[in-house]
């Protein structure tokens, strides 16, 4: 019964996403790029595909960040199409969808800010899908609480902001803080609002944002050796929805150095496969191909249910692999250096 | 849904709560008698029962066909955005649903044609058992036949939506896919046969 009602309001999105998603790349499509000579030739062959002529346009030497540019433009014109599109619930959880890019905009501007770059040069550096008005008087903010009262107050973030105010000065150290502390309470917020969804959203989505949550607090275990990230700190910017909470958080929160943190990996399966055989040396994947084959894994996996809204997530993530992938082969192609142009991670 | 569901189980809980507190309220003054089933089911009339019967076919029917219909509809509608070539070969979801209203007609003109009036002061109690036999029979021939084409038509509904969104993918599939669907839909002509079992036997009217 309640598969019918899900089509009464999200049917037609739901039917145009798996066709925006039966035109990802597939393998052949990868062999095909990675034969190329040129950017051109790249071009050629993307136009082929699903991305048609997007690149019709540009001026004659291709460059690979314009390449980039446009792959995103498509994928937030899809994007935002749908958004338009969606009515609630499905709009809030498009826009949930969004928050992610607001805060990686908020901290990219900060940090411009720091810098002292003029804000139009940072302006087109933003991810589209993460504007919000005002968004340009973030360089006027020289602290956290005053970066919270002038401008974050208004937009959807303000909930995620809780614990960060303080009245230091913004910089570097402090501005990493803040990402990840936004980003966890973002997390943990949108895994609440799957949850309440209920039926196979909460079971696609929340299979997926617990991976995600754990991947973050591998990542920021790895990343704090060496650096004057205290152990209660770092232990303060784990999201706590992942399968880690809470033992292997508290693990995680103690350990000091890489092998530590393989050993609570081990108590884990998923991720134990993941860390075995991935090292920084030549022949192995390192362990962020091996956290993003994992990601691509688990949202085509999302694709084999229906009548839920896991697939747009997970559509747009496919997606943006997609975008990295091609613009890793355009770059291997760019500087003629190919020997390792077969690391993409290949989405079928 | 969520809120849905609690408010679907408060009215539900509140409306057990009012039927249990007559019932008791009944039972201690020493009422009990006044709820009598036998003097419900022998003193409504069979038109109540026939026509109820009717009106339950057709409508049930359509409730579930509409529902098929629009799953279905909607997701060949998006499908059909990046893979045009499944609108066609589609529209036969559409038709199994479709079928499910029809069934529900032709048992509604089936038994509105048996509907017949009779006279209550001049009927023996032959005429009288006849009629409420009758009654009953297409009121049960309407709830046979609606509820299973409502279900079949959800079903089918489902089904045809997963068919259009695979064959958008892969054109294979969608053969494949189509068995599933015609299972489906034999449930509904299940219905239907036993529908008609039951109205063959209903007679109303004058003569015994």
């Amino acid at each position: 019964m309640l598969d019918s009602l899900f089509n009464i309001d999200n049917g037609y999105l739901e039917g145009l996403v798996r066709g925006f998603k039966n035109g990802i790349l597939k393998q052949t499509d990868y062999l095909n790029l990675v034969q190329c000579e040129s950017l051109d030739d790249l071009k050629l062959h993307l136009q082929s595909t699903d991305y048609g002529n997007f690149l019709a346009n540009e001026a004659s030497p291709l460059q690979v960040s314009v390449i980039d540019d446009k792959l995103r433009d498509k994928l937030v014109a899809e994007f935002q199409h749908m958004r338009n599109h969606a009515v609630e619930p499905l709009a809030t959880f498009l826009d949930y969808i969004t928050y992610g890019y607001m805060i990686d905009n908020i901290v990219l501007l900060i940090t411009g800010a720091l810098h002292q770059r003029p804000i139009s040069e940072l302006m087109p550096k933003c991810h589209p899908l993460g504007t919000f008005e005002q968004i340009e008087a973030i360089n006027v903010a020289s602290t956290s609480s005053e970066l919270y009262n002038a401008v974050l107050v208004d937009t959807p973030l303000a909930d995620f902001f809780g614990e960060c105010i303080s009245e230091q000065d913004l910089d570097e150290m402090n501005i990493e803080i803040i990402r990840n502390t936004l980003y966890k309470a973002y997390l943990e917020s949108f895994y609440d609002y799957c949850k309440n969804l209920g039926g196979t959203t909460a079971q696609v989505m929340c299979e997926i944002l617990a991976f995600e949550a754990d991947r973050r607090a591998f990542i920021i275990t790895l990343n704090s050796f060496g650096t004057e990230l205290t152990n209660e700190d770092r232990k303060k910017l784990y999201p706590q929805c992942g399968k880690l909470n809470p033992d292997g958080l508290a693990a995680l929160a103690r350990a000091d150095d890489a092998e530590n943190v393989k050993q609570v990996a081990e108590f884990y399966t998923e991720y134990r496969a993941l860390f075995e055989g991935a090292g920084n040396n030549p022949g192995e994947k390192t362990l962020e191909d091996k956290f993003f084959e994992h990601e691509v894994r688990l949202n085509v996996n999302a694709f084999l249910h229906q009548f839920h809204f896991g697939v747009f997530y997970a559509y747009l993530r496919l997606k943006e692999q997609e975008c990295r992938n091609i613009v890793w082969i355009a770059e291997c192609i760019a500087q003629k250096h190919r020997a390792k142009i077969d690391n993409y991670i290949p989405i079928m | 849904m969520g809120y849905l569901k609690s408010y679907a189980l408060y009215g539900l809980s509140l409306y057990l709560l009012i039927v249990a507190a007559i019932g008791i309220g009944y039972t201690i003054t020493g009422q009990g008698e006044r709820i009598d089933f036998g003097w419900f089911l022998s003193e409504v009339s069979p038109y109540f029962w026939a026509a109820l019967g009717i009106g339950l076919t057709v409508s049930l029917s359509v409730v579930g066909a509409a529902m098929g219909i629009h799953t279905t509809g909607v997701s060949i509608v998006g499908g059909g955005v990046r893979a045009p070539r499944i609108k066609t070969k589609n529209l036969i979801s559409v038709i199994f649903c479709e079928a499910v209203a029809i069934y529900g007609l032709i048992i509604a003109i089936i038994l509105a044609g048996v509907l017949e009036e009779y006279s209550e002061s001049k009927a023996t109690p032959e005429v009288i058992d006849r009629n409420l036999f009758s009654g009953y029979l297409m009121f049960a021939a309407g709830l046979t036949v609606g509820l299973t084409n409502l279900f079949c038509g959800l079903s089918v509904g489902v089904v045809g939506s997963a068919a259009a969104l695979a064959d958008a993918a892969d054109s294979a599939l969608f053969v494949r896919i189509l068995i599933v669907e015609i299972f489906a839909s034999a449930i509904g002509l299940f219905g239907l046969i036993v529908g008609i079992m039951q109205t063959s036997k209903a007679k109303m009217g004058d003569k015994v």
